[in-house]
């Protein structure tokens, strides 16, 4: 039989189409013309496959896919043109490999034989992707094409995800080659994703688990990423073991979960910052002691012993010192640990919480979300959300106090409920994320929570929210203020507001521009009315809120100090 | 830092384009300066071997090991101290042939370092020693003093460990 013959640019489609692509977030240019050519035929009529979502800019492009990845665990997908059009899309590519978002990024580049000559447009995307990628790969002939999207994908998602990003030559898009169908890559020989669990390591956490008074989890990104929710349940359950949440795992737990004993970091919750340096055995699932979580990592709960529960071999002892290490996917590891465990009660231990829960209620919760005068407050409108949502709803967030307050008082009952900007911390990130997250799960409520400055980093995404009538819940925390560094100067620079006052635009007009509906809550008596009214409103709506220009986020940890060394009140 | 020890990284990978600039960015990153490093074929067919001295103590030479064999076309990454491998570099003398004849205890440094005479002609002559570091240092430090040298230059170090195949064969076989 006589073979297929078709060009790189179909048989990228083909290979998308093998991969289970539906929904690609891009921007045309020059260099990946040919690729838009023969998607053309594929977002239409009869033969449609995919929905191509016309991002404002590329970096939009990188976030939204993903936020689409983080809700959905599907891979997510950015098609963009060559030099600038790449280079935009790489805080996005960083990002999600320092959140470990399994993203694809395919990039048109100008033909090979141009390649190295300053042509029009190039730039060495695989040198400069390099180090930000989990994989980056120059695709030059329309026959490597299948096999570099398959690889990609399989990279892309399995083991601890991350980013990979394709360079595709205009010759590779436009060059013919016999068709032999699709591949599916089901290893690379140079790469374990999944380690061998050593029953040895099981026993020891086991061991250490069952002897422990005083336990704690700390419960990461990883068991969202291993899809291993209830497999995190039965193993606290059975033990009886108090949990903290890092800022990516926060819906990995109910937040009504009786062990769910709050968020950890920086601006986490009291008690478990507190407990942290008191508990006798702590354990590590799916989290990488991130700088936000253990403040000073020389004096980090030194008294414990530590279990560390990774799929990366590189995370382990890379920040904290680990005592047994159990390497492997937190889906088997879990079960494997609880079948040794015996059943157990550690009520004096988790009691122990509460003194400081009821200070943190005190002192920083009850002001945070019940105050009854003064301008509105970022804790009591993301209450009142949380209230309306009732822990059904896509929390999307930005950076700096919106992301902490928002995270902090959200309520979540579903696994894949918090789309955030963890580790790279990138304002910005929220509107397009909130985007990619509308797309990943349609029949979920996205609720974006951002302020002025990081609004206005992403804000030409209004324009792809309108043509898509994407239904995003924008919660606009204005306060005129870049408010964490703002809050950071007051503490560490004397107050002096260097550069962090805005003078902002009318969102009003804005939002009119757009014809998205707008709403501005001023007196917190309207707060609740407007919230209903912008979550029964069909599509997208911008509701702002006048926030207190000099709101500060606490409780805190200071840079530099301990995680018990935290403050309720900040006296400056 | 303290407590430095000449560490040695035999690296294993794939022959794609672009490993090298993967696993010298694991030391920039760092601030490590890679002391010597090698590229070259393994005795396994499509398989490099990179071997890579650096400075450096326990901790972070742990860390750097990981996160090289972490790279998607490493197949894998071990480090070693000296006494843990066979290690031979090779080094390459210019020196002046005139001096050369004038001073006969150069030929006998030469003889006694077991270095070989490559090339001789009525300019300069070319020697050739392959040893370890310390030998080659010394011949260099002994021709310097004879101020004869016109030219030098010294390979990275190569390596092969005590165990009895590569020790990448077994993970292959697996595969």
């Amino acid at each position: 039989m006589e073979k297929e013959i078709i060009t790189g640019s179909e048989a990228l489609m083909r290979s998308l189409q093998s991969e289970g692509v539906t929904t690609i977030f891009g921007y045309p240019g020059g260099a990946i013309m040919p690729v838009f050519d023969s998607l053309y035929g594929y977002t239409r009529g009869e033969n449609k496959m995919f929905d191509h979502i016309l991002v404002r800019h590329e970096q939009a492009a990188a976030h939204a896919a993903e936020g689409y990845a983080r809700v959905s665990g599907e891979v997510g997908v950015a098609l963009v043109t060559s030099g600038p059009g790449a280079t935009n899309t790489l805080t996005g590519v960083a990002d999600a490999m320092v959140d470990s978002i399994p993203v694809v990024i395919i990039a048109g580049q100008v033909g090979v034989g141009a390649l190295g000559t300053d042509a029009f447009q190039e730039v060495d995307l695989v040198g400069v992707a390099q180090p930000i990628t989990k994989w980056a790969y120059q695709i030059r002939r329309p026959e490597d094409v299948a096999w570099a999207v398959s690889r990609a994908f399989y990279i892309a998602k399995s083991g601890r995800p991350g980013p990979v990003v394709l360079d595709f030559p205009k010759n590779a898009q436009t060059h013919t080659c016999e068709w032999n169908g699709p591949v599916k890559t089901t290893e690379v020989r140079s790469y374990n994703p999944y380690p061998e669990i050593k029953q040895d390591a099981v026993a020891q956490a086991a061991e250490l688990i069952n002897h422990a008074k005083k336990p704690f989890a700390l419960v990461g990104h990883g068991v969202e990423i291993g899809n291993a929710q209830n497999e995190l349940l039965e193993f606290l359950e059975k033990a009886d073991i108090p949990a903290g949440r890092t800022l990516l795992g926060l819906s990995a737990l109910p937040s009504d979960h009786p062990l769910n004993m709050g968020m950890l970091g920086m601006h986490g919750s009291y008690a478990t910052n507190m407990q942290t340096q008191q508990c006798d055995v702590l354990i590590a699932i799916g989290m990488r002691f991130s700088d936000r979580i253990t403040g000073l990592p020389s004096t980090y709960a030194k008294q414990a012993k530590v279990i560390h529960l990774d799929i990366d071999h590189a995370e382990i002892d890379k920040v904290i010192k680990t005592d047994v290490a159990v390497v492997g996917d937190c889906k088997q590891s879990l079960p494997a640990i609880t079948r040794l465990l015996k059943k157990n009660e550690h009520k004096e231990w988790i009691d122990s919480f509460t003194p400081f829960y009821e200070m943190e209620k005190e002192k920083v919760i009850d002001p945070d979300i019940h105050p009854t005068e003064g301008p509105l407050l970022m804790g009591e409108v993301t209450n009142a959300v949380a209230d309306a949502t009732d822990g059904e709803a896509v929390l999307v967030n930005d950076v700096g106090q919106n992301q902490m307050i928002s995270s902090r008082y959200f309520k979540f009952k579903h696994k894949r409920s918090i789309v955030t900007s963890g580790g790279f911390g990138t304002m910005g990130f929220a509107l397009p994320a909130a985007v990619g997250a509308c797309f990943g799960v349609p029949d979920r409520t996205v609720c974006c929570f951002m302020g002025d400055g990081g609004f206005q980093m992403s804000i030409q995404e209004l324009g792809t929210i309108m043509e898509q009538q994407a239904p995003v819940k924008m919660i606009l925390l204005n306060n005129n203020y870049l408010g964490n560094v703002r809050q950071w100067q007051d503490l560490m620079f004397e107050g002096r507001h260097s550069f962090t006052h805005m003078l902002n635009p009318k969102y009003q007009d804005i939002a009119k521009a757009y014809n998205i509906p707008y709403d501005v809550v001023i007196d917190r008596k309207d707060l609740k009315d407007k919230i209903d009214k912008m979550l029964k409103t069909k599509g997208p709506y911008l509701l702002e809120c006048a926030i207190k220009e000099d709101e500060d986020i606490v409780p805190m940890t200071l840079p530099g100090k301990s995680v018990d060394d935290m403050e309720l009140v900040l006296d400056y | 830092m303290e407590n430095k020890k000449l560490y040695t990284l035999l690296v294993y990978s794939e022959n794609i384009a672009g490993i090298l600039n993967q696993i010298t960015a694991v030391f920039t990153r760092r601030q490590v300066n890679i002391e010597s490093l090698n590229v070259s074929a393994s005795s396994i067919n499509g398989i490099h071997k990179y071997t890579i001295t650096v400075w450096s103590n326990e901790e972070q030479i742990n860390k750097i090991n990981k996160a090289i064999e972490k790279k998607i076309d490493v197949v894998k990454s071990s480090y070693y101290t000296d006494e843990e491998l066979f290690i031979h570099e090779v080094a390459l003398f210019k020196i002046s042939t005139p001096k050369l004849l004038d001073n006969p205890e150069i030929s006998r440094t030469i003889r006694r370092h077991d270095a070989r005479m490559m090339e001789v002609n009525p300019t300069y002559s070319t020697v050739l020693l392959a040893g370890l570091t310390e030998d080659i240092a010394d011949l260099f430090h002994c021709l310097q003093e004879f101020d004869c040298m016109l030219q030098y230059t010294r390979s990275g170090r190569i390596a092969v460990t005590r165990s009895f195949e590569e020790p990448v064969s077994e993970l292959l076989n697996e595969k």
